[in-house]
Parts: structure tokens; sequence; C-alpha cells
């Protein structure tokens, strides 16, 4: 667990530097080596690492918008997961997705950056394990802001009706954007939303990994032997913007500094000290962690460009003839018109 | 089409970048009538993603700027229903791409409440939305949808492309007793961490005006061949018109600024004129805005029309790589080869 939060942060740490390369001094989203918007998760590495500690490959992941701290701990490849979030064509959707939209096969891992979309598939993905007798389990994470989305709502009810081997975490870092979690929802314990669904709910107060591990052992061993969702709330902390750029006009100092001091990472490395971990131990883990991501990081910037006919492929998984159609220049001539 | 009687944007005597321009003519219509109301999500505090609420919180408070939870059908839907109830009510979802969790409100209920009703309930709500690509941000954050919402009946939809369009489009929108859904090009905004093309950023009078819905405007005069678009692809036409102008090529280049009303004259006059039609559009290809121009100008010249070619995204979603997204792109130069190719 503990690698896996020093990997993502530090993994966030590059991306962000990656990131500005290019737009600064003045921020302009189109220039830089990473296209697009950046969604970082730093503060939030606790309950994916928690949580994903118990599962299999074969589990299934949804992730939402703000998605490498979890792929990260379900093991998605981080290369070509790298190499997808610079555009480049061994990147894990060969530069199509971005890093919104990361997608593992092998690790059973995908992402929406649509609200609570990704709670439905991982109902489905649920289904599936249901009906083939095994008992993989799906898990989908979604943000506090996510829990009014209808998505979420009705799928924590399909997901009790069918008794669906699902685990469903809220990642509670107090802001959906520029919106703070108390307007949002009158019920400050997410997970009591379980109860109108007969779902079990649990909120983790703190972003204590320990505790997370705990609690997700209870809700991910609860859907492994067929006694269906749980509903779990992990408060987690935003140390940064909502996206890179994020100007936080809206948030005060002393929220980003409370956030800031939270530090999950540190909080768990005391307690591996308490329990006789060396310090040594400690710098060795984060040592190898650093050389992945920096080697992943290299790896990935070395990659190439997608050539920009590829943009027509893999609408279909078979080709269809003529579709999509390209914008080639062909006379669509009528026979009227004497000019 | 005549134009109507509107202000004179060169006499503003100052420049109003689009979105400053779309906020100016929202803060008169608050101030005119407590019916209108701001309701999305990061409208007040933030002040609207792309800029499109910047300053509202400041001069009418939370009441009147509300930010909302993120759940779609909920507030879609209510702003409805306080429409229905003969209020105002201006809703932001904020990229045109997240409609989908929310779309039997927009079409079921929204667009069909005056003809279900037999015309006895109107529906008086603007659906604000931004709209289009060019920063790399993907499938489910950069789709242009104008044809879907044009393609559902019962709402108006609206596209500025300058400053100036953007503020009478807004007060007729407002305005207006049906629902409208007014879409503007993140591109357009004058944001500073996007920054816009020559062209949008126009003068802006002080006082309200109308833009009336229906009237496409003609951007620029030309003999040779009609390029019909709209949005962000007005400017890039009308650098591809320069473009070919060097060459001696005199494109006409008309911006639709409203799909439904669609003004179907302007477009024909200037066909009977040129006698060869590009349609660019950033929107998918196929069952769309262009097909939809290109029959109505078969339907109404087609004796006239010697040559059609449309200029718009494929029918792929929106990649996210820089190579990928400039190949999807309609770009100035796919528009010179198009008006090549037509008067071949
Ligand atoms: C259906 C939909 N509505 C709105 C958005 C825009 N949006 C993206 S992230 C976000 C806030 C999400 O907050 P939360 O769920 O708390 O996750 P966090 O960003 O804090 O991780 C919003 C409103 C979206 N992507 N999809």
């Amino acid at each position: 667990m503990y690698e896996e939060m020093v990997t993502a942060r530090y993994y966030e740490e590059r991306l962000q530097e990656e990131y500005l390369e290019g737009k600064q001094p003045a921020f302009d989203i189109s220039a830089g080596p990473i296209p697009g918007e950046l969604h970082l998760a730093a503060g939030q590495e606790a309950s994916a690492a928690g949580v994903c500690a118990h599962l299999r490959d074969t589990d299934t992941v949804t992730a939402p918008h703000r998605p490498h701290h979890v792929a990260i701990s379900k093991g998605v490849d981080l290369k070509r997961m790298t190499a997808e979030i610079f555009g480049r064509e061994t990147g894990l959707s060969k530069g199509k997705g971005g890093h919104m939209h990361l997608y593992d096969p092998d690790m059973n891992f995908a992402c929406s950056g649509i609200i609570a979309q990704g709670c439905p598939p991982a109902v489905g993905a649920a289904l599936a394990a249901k009906k083939r007798n095994t008992d993989d389990v799906a898990v989908a994470f979604l943000g506090e802001g996510a829990i009014s989305q209808g998505g979420f709502l009705e799928s924590l009810n399909l997901a009790a009706v069918q008794d669906l081997p699902v685990v469903f975490v809220i990642e509670d870092n107090d802001w959906a954007i520029s919106m703070p979690k108390a307007r949002v929802t009158d019920v400050e314990d997410g997970s009591r939303r379980a109860g109108g669904f007969d779902v079990r709910g649990e909120r983790i107060d703190s972003d204590d990994a320990v505790a997370v591990y705990e609690a997700a052992e209870t809700a991910v061993g609860r859907a492994r032997d067929g006694n269906g969702p749980t509903l779990l709330e992990v408060q987690v902390h935003r140390r940064m913007g909502h996206f890179m750029g994020d100007p936080e006009a809206y948030r005060s100092d002393a929220d980003v500094e409370a956030a800031q001091e939270r530090d999950s990472i540190e909080r768990l490395a005391d307690r591996l000290r308490e329990h006789g971990v060396e310090g040594d131990d400690l710098e060795e883990i984060r040592e190898r962690a650093h050389d992945r991501v920096d080697e992943a990081i290299e790896w990935a910037k070395e990659q190439p460009q997608p050539d920009p006919e590829d943009a027509y492929e893999d609408v279909f998984t078979d080709a269809l003839e003529g579709w999509p159609e390209r914008p080639e220049r062909e006379l669509a001539a009528t026979d009227g018109g004497e000019r | 089409m005549a134009q109507a009687d509107v202000p004179d944007p060169d006499a503003a005597g100052r420049e109003l970048t689009m979105s400053r321009a779309m906020v100016e003519a929202i803060a008169h219509e608050m101030n005119e009538s407590r019916d209108v109301f701001v309701m999305g999500e990061d409208v007040a505090d933030y002040g609207g993603i792309f800029d499109s609420t910047q300053g509202l919180l400041e001069e009418f408070g939370h009441d009147r700027v509300m930010d909302v939870p993120i759940s779609e059908t909920g507030f879609i839907g209510a702003g409805l229903g306080a429409a229905m109830q003969g209020m105002r009510p201006i809703v932001e979802l904020m990229f045109a791409d997240f409609f989908g969790v929310a779309m039997d409100q927009i079409y079921n209920n929204m667009a069909k409440t005056a003809y279900m009703s037999g015309g006895s309930v109107s529906a008086p709500m603007v659906l604000m939305t931004a709209v289009g690509g060019t920063y790399n941000d993907a499938a489910q954050h950069s789709q242009t949808l104008y044809g879907t919402f044009a393609h559902l009946p019962g709402m108006k939809v609206v596209v500025p492309s300058t400053a100036y369009d953007a503020k009478g489009l807004m007060h007729a929108a407002i305005r207006d007793d049906d629902p409208v859904v007014y879409m503007f090009h993140k591109r357009l905004m004058g944001l500073a961490w996007m920054p816009a093309p020559e062209g949008p950023k126009t003068g802006v009078p002080e006082e309200p005006y109308e833009i009336p819905f229906g009237e496409a405007d003609v951007k620029r005069e030309g003999d040779d061949t009609t390029i019909v678009t709209l949005g962000l692809h007005v400017h890039r036409a009308l650098e591809a018109a320069a473009d070919l102008a060097d060459d001696g090529i005199d494109a006409e280049v008309i911006d639709l600024r409203t799909l439904v009303p669609l003004d179907t004259e302007t477009v024909l006059e200037s066909v009977q004129k040129t006698g060869r039609l590009v349609v660019v559009d950033e929107d998918y290809r196929s069952y769309g805005v262009s097909g939809e121009l290109i029959a109505r100008a078969t339907e109404g010249a087609l004796e006239d029309l010697e040559a059609v070619e449309r200029v718009t995204a494929p029918d792929t979603p929106v990649p996210y790589a820089r190579p990928l997204e400039e190949e999807f792109q309609p770009s100035a130069a796919d528009i010179v080869a198009a008006v090549e190719s037509v008067r071949e």
C-alpha cells in the first residue's frame, strides 16, 4: 500500500511538472507536452491503495475523471498509461482516449469523464461475474460531488436488488470543482445513502490507509462471498486545483493549507515505523517507486506520436466499409446548372 | 433576408470578448426582471468554467445565481418547471457532452411542452452550454453536437460566433417564449487559458439589442463559391476566404447564427449567385447540419448548383492526441481545398 501511494503521489508531481512545461508563464491549455485537461489526485491515494489492496487482476475497477491513483493501485501498466497521457501511439488507447479515458483490459480497468457514469458498468461487471459463477468483484470509484447523480443511485439500487458483488467507493475530497460538499448534500455522511437501499454503508472519516484497508477487506470479502454490495465513503483531500490551471479563487488559503497538512502518506509511514519498519526500508520503497515513475515518463516521452490517419480507426471493432467516411474531397456535382 | 434594425458594432466605441458580451446581456435581463435567474454547475463562485457567468454572483448573489449539485436531470428539469411557471431561467451545463445524463428532461419534456400542451404551456428557458474541441480534451469533452439539438423539434438553437452576436442573441434568447439552446464555442470566449482566433472580439454596444433568430449574417461577400458555416468555423472560413482571395477566388462566407430557425433564404440567394456550395461544420458528418444544408440547397436551388461539398468532422469520436485531433478538426486549409475542388 505504501509503495502504491508513494508511486501515485510522485507520479502526479512529475506529471504536473511535465504538464506545465510550455504552459508557463501564460497558461495555454493547448501548449506543452501533455494534451488536454489534467485532473490530479494528490491527497487521495489512501482510498485507492486501501481498497485495491484486496483486488485481483480479474476484479473490475471503474474510475472517474481523476483516475491515476486508482489505476496505479489496480496495477494498470504504468508505461502504457503514461504514453496514453502523453497522447502517444503506444499508449493504452493509442492516444485516442487520454487521461480521463484509460482502459486496461488486462487489469479490468476503465474510466469515464462523465460524472458517476462508471457506476453502471461496474454493476454490469458484477452481474457478469454472478452469471458466470466466478467470485470476481467490481469496484466503482466516484467523488462526493457525484453522489447526487442518477447513475450512481440507480446503480446502488440495482446492485442491491440483484445482490451483486459491487463495492462503491466515494472519495470525499470536500470539493466538486467550486462546490463545497455542504452545498451538494445536506447529509454529511455520504455512505448513509446506502441505508435507503438497504445496502451496508460505512464512512472512514480520515484518510488513514489502514482504516480504509480494514473497511475494504470486509466490503470486498462480503462481495466475494456473494453477500451483496457495500457503499464506502472515505475522507480524502484535494491538495491542488480541480484541474491543472484552476486558479481556485473560490477556495480559501486556509482550506488549501489544511489539505496540504493532512498527508496520508506521512501518516502511513509513521504507522509503519511504529510497527518496526526501518526508515531505510521506507526509503528504499520510495526510491524504487520514483525510479519506476521516472522510467515510465521517460519511456512515454520517447514513444512516437500517432499517425493522423489512425483517427479514423477503431470506431467499430470490424471496420465498416466506408465508415467512418473520410472527408475526402470528392465532387458531388449535380447535372443542373450552367455557369 | 433583410438585416434587422440593430445598432452598429463598429460605432460601439469599445470591444468585448464573447464571454463579457454574453454576461452583459444576462445581467441586463436579470436587472429588468426578477423572473430571470441563472442555475448550473460552478456558475456562481467559479463564474462558469468558460467565464459565461463571470461576475454575476457579485452583482446578484447566490439566490439568483445558483450553484447546483451535479444532478442534471434534476436541475435541468427544475429549470423547465420554473419556466412553466412563467419564470425565465438560464440553465447552464458546462459541456454539451454532458447532456446525455439529462436528455429526457431536454427532448421529452422541455422541447415538447408547447406541443404536447396544444400550445397552452410554454417553456421560456435558455439552456446554455459550451461546445467544440481544439484543445485536446478528447471524446467526452469536445463534441459539437449542433445536429443533435437541431434535429429534435421544439427548441431553438443558437450558435454565436462574435461578441456582438453573442450579446444580441442572448437578449433574444432570454426574451423568447420557447426553450432556446445557446451553444457557444469554448475557443471563442476570450479565455486567458485558451486563446481565441482573431475575430470573435468585436465592438459591442452598451445598450441592449436583439439579434433576431433566423437571420444569417453574410460575413464576406463573394461571387465564386458560397461557404456556409457557424461558430468557430466562421473564423476559419474567413481565413480560408482570405487565402483564396490571394489566388483570385472570391468566396462568400455565411454565418448561420441560428440553426433553428434556419435562414434558408440567405443560403439559397447566395447559392443562386455563386453556383457552388461548401458547408463547414465541426459536428459529425453524417445525419447532421451539413447534410441538412445541402438538402435545402438542392431542394431550393437545384438548377443553380454546379457542385457541393462538405467539410466536417468525420464520423468518429473526438480523439485525444494532438495529431489525431488536428486530423479530425476541419481546418482553414481543408476549407480552401474544398472550395478549390468545387471550382474544378
Ligand atoms: C454528467 C457530468 N456533469 C458535469 C461534469 C463536470 N464535472 C467534472 S468533474 C466535476 C466535479 C466532480 O466532483 P467530485 O465528484 O466530487 O469529484 P472530484 O473532482 O472532487 O474528484 C464536474 C461537475 C461531468 N464531467 N459530467
